[in-house]
């Protein structure tokens, strides 16, 4: 039964639980995305939130043994329903990984192209401008303008993540999935990922899993916060991190576990 | 303290001299029979020799330039065929081989790669030559093909298997579909190193003998038909070698120059092939 659906409303889980087999490592989840703001999953490792953001643009399925019951829906549209293609679904909702994932046997160009010409072919034109764009929006074009040919290896860390954010940005998703995409970043990295949030989420509806409890203060709007599996708390960044209500999660907060 | 640090000085410089040592024999191998063919062989390599074909026992000069077109050509064919089937099986076994067919096929590829090459010569035998009703080029390439599959198969799983899960899971996340991941991105990534599996592939059966003996059989004259019989070193070697001449003797250590050559070229190739791929990598 899905709820009409809210202009304001971008995504939504519904009694989301995610098993391998007959274990269950998302259980029970209900959470809203309003449409262009940055939500933070936090929690000690092993708690589930990689898993739940993988159930978000149908990845967890593709694991060994994963399923899941409950509903995901974007924009009022159950993305489990059975007529809905996981693939052409993947290509509205960009993710971005832990470590950077650039193909290596791509250059820059071809990289950030590469979800653009999965849909088939373009005009050549069309496609140099939405690959510009894209890096754009990454804050990467004007470090690679000169040697989009050059072999996407030759990046730093830093700027191989940013990267793979513009090779998810091209496309034009409504979703951007970032799973602890500073794990493997310098200070100054995540700073530009972390400013890349901001900007962004003007245009798209952002979800981040982090380790980073300042991480999540500083890019987030809203901080939903996990523990076992279970969804504990979610509320407003600024009110989670200050006046939490449940235990668990000032215990988290305030470093005494996890 | 210090005893103990003196002792394992003489432990490791003793294991260290060990190891050089046994390197220092595996090579030698390799350094006496290129020595060895180039003393005995070098000296009848001129122009007529690769240019010429062979002529009748007794009379000086001629070359074998129907055997290194013929060994071109069987084993040009070969991996023709071999190689799509060779990568094809590869890439299946390492994408969907979890289940029991990719059992059986990596059993059966196993056991492929151990049979002795003459037994799948007669196997070529039985089921093209006869059938066909005379020996043929075409019935050798099929008997290397059969001999290279296998191989191919196994070391292009290897080397698909060794690209990173991240690379699969970042090309599904943007909305690709399996085989276009398996293609475009993982293939393509083990480029450089299924490549080299087929060079050294083609060049393990470019020096085989036994299967050749009754598919290509052999051949005096120069023939590119692909359904007649067809001379290549291997057989031009075990001929002249097995034969009573002296004059032949000192053909077949040229020819097995020439062939160890030819391979050795692949080898360079293939190492070659590998440091484009890396240079343009890094």
């Amino acid at each position: 039964m899905a709820p009409p659906a809210d202009a304001r409303l971008q995504l939504e889980t519904a009694r989301l639980t995610a098993l391998y087999g007959r274990r269950a490592v998302v259980k029970d989840v209900s959470l809203m995305f309003p449409r262009h703001t940055v939500t933070a999953l936090i929690g000690p490792s092993g708690c589930g939130k990689t898993t739940f953001l993988r159930c978000l643009n149908r990845m967890h399925e593709l694991s060994e043994g994963g399923w899941i019951t409950g509903n995901v829906l974007l924009d009022g549209e159950d993305i489990y329903d059975p007529g809905v293609d996981a693939i052409r679904l993947r290509r509205r909702i960009g993710m971005v990984f832990q470590r950077p994932t650039p193909f290596p046997t791509m250059s820059i160009y071809d990289n950030v192209a590469a979800g653009l010409r999965v849909n088939g072919g373009r005009p050549r034109a069309e496609v140099d401008a939405a690959v510009e764009g894209a890096l754009r929006r990454a804050a990467l074009w004007d470090e690679v303008k000169d040697r989009l040919r050059h072999s996407a290896l030759a990046l730093s860390g830093g700027q191989q993540q940013r990267l793979c954010v513009a090779r998810a940005l091209a496309p034009e998703p409504d979703v951007l999935l970032l799973d602890e995409p500073t794990a493997s970043l310098d200070p100054a990295g995540t700073q530009h990922i972390e400013e890349l949030c901001h900007e962004l989420k003007t245009r798209y509806t952002i979800c981040i899993v982090t380790h980073n409890l300042q991480q999540a203060a500083r890019v987030s709007d809203y901080t939903a916060f996990f523990y076992l599996g279970d969804l504990i708390e979610i509320g407003r960044t600024e009110e989670l991190f200050t006046k939490p209500t449940k235990e668990q999660t000032e215990a988290y907060i305030t470093g005494r576990f996890g | 303290m210090s005893a103990r640090r003196l002792r394992r000085r003489i432990v490791s410089g003793a294991m260290t001299a060990l190891v050089a040592v046994l390197s220092f024999v595996a090579v030698l191998a390799l350094v006496l029979i290129l020595g060895y063919l180039v003393s005995k062989g070098a000296s009848s390599l001129d122009w007529s020799f690769f240019v010429k074909n062979p002529v009748p026992a007794g009379q000086a000069g001629g070359g074998v330039a129907n055997a290194i077109v013929g060994t071109v050509i069987i084993v040009g064919l070969a991996a023709l065929i071999g190689l799509p089937i060779g990568i094809g099986t590869g890439l299946y076994l390492a994408e969907y081989g979890s289940g029991r067919l990719g059992w059986v096929v990596r059993f059966v590829a196993d056991v492929l790669n151990g049979t002795p090459s003459i037994v799948v010569g007669i196997f070529a035998w039985t089921w093209l030559v006869k059938p066909m009703g005379h020996f043929s080029a075409l019935a050798g390439s099929v008997a290397l093909a059969v001999l290279m599959v296998p191989m191919l198969a196994r070391t292009t799983e290897e080397m698909v298997r060794l690209v990173p899960h991240s690379l699969r899971e970042a090309a599904l996340a943007l909305g690709y579909p399996r085989w276009r991941t398996s293609l475009r991105v993982i293939a393509r990534t083990a480029l450089a190193g299924i490549v080299t599996g087929c060079l050294v592939g083609i060049a393990r059966v470019a020096g085989e003998t036994a299967p050749l003996l009754f598919t290509a059989l052999g051949n005096l004259n120069f023939s590119t038909s692909v359904l007649q019989p067809m001379q290549t070193l291997s057989l031009q070697i075990y001929v002249y070698a097995t034969g009573p001449f002296d004059e032949w003797h000192r053909l077949a250590w040229a020819a097995a120059l020439v062939l160890m050559g030819l391979v050795l070229l692949l080898s360079l190739a293939a190492r070659w092939a590998i440091r484009q791929r890396h240079g343009a990598a890094r």
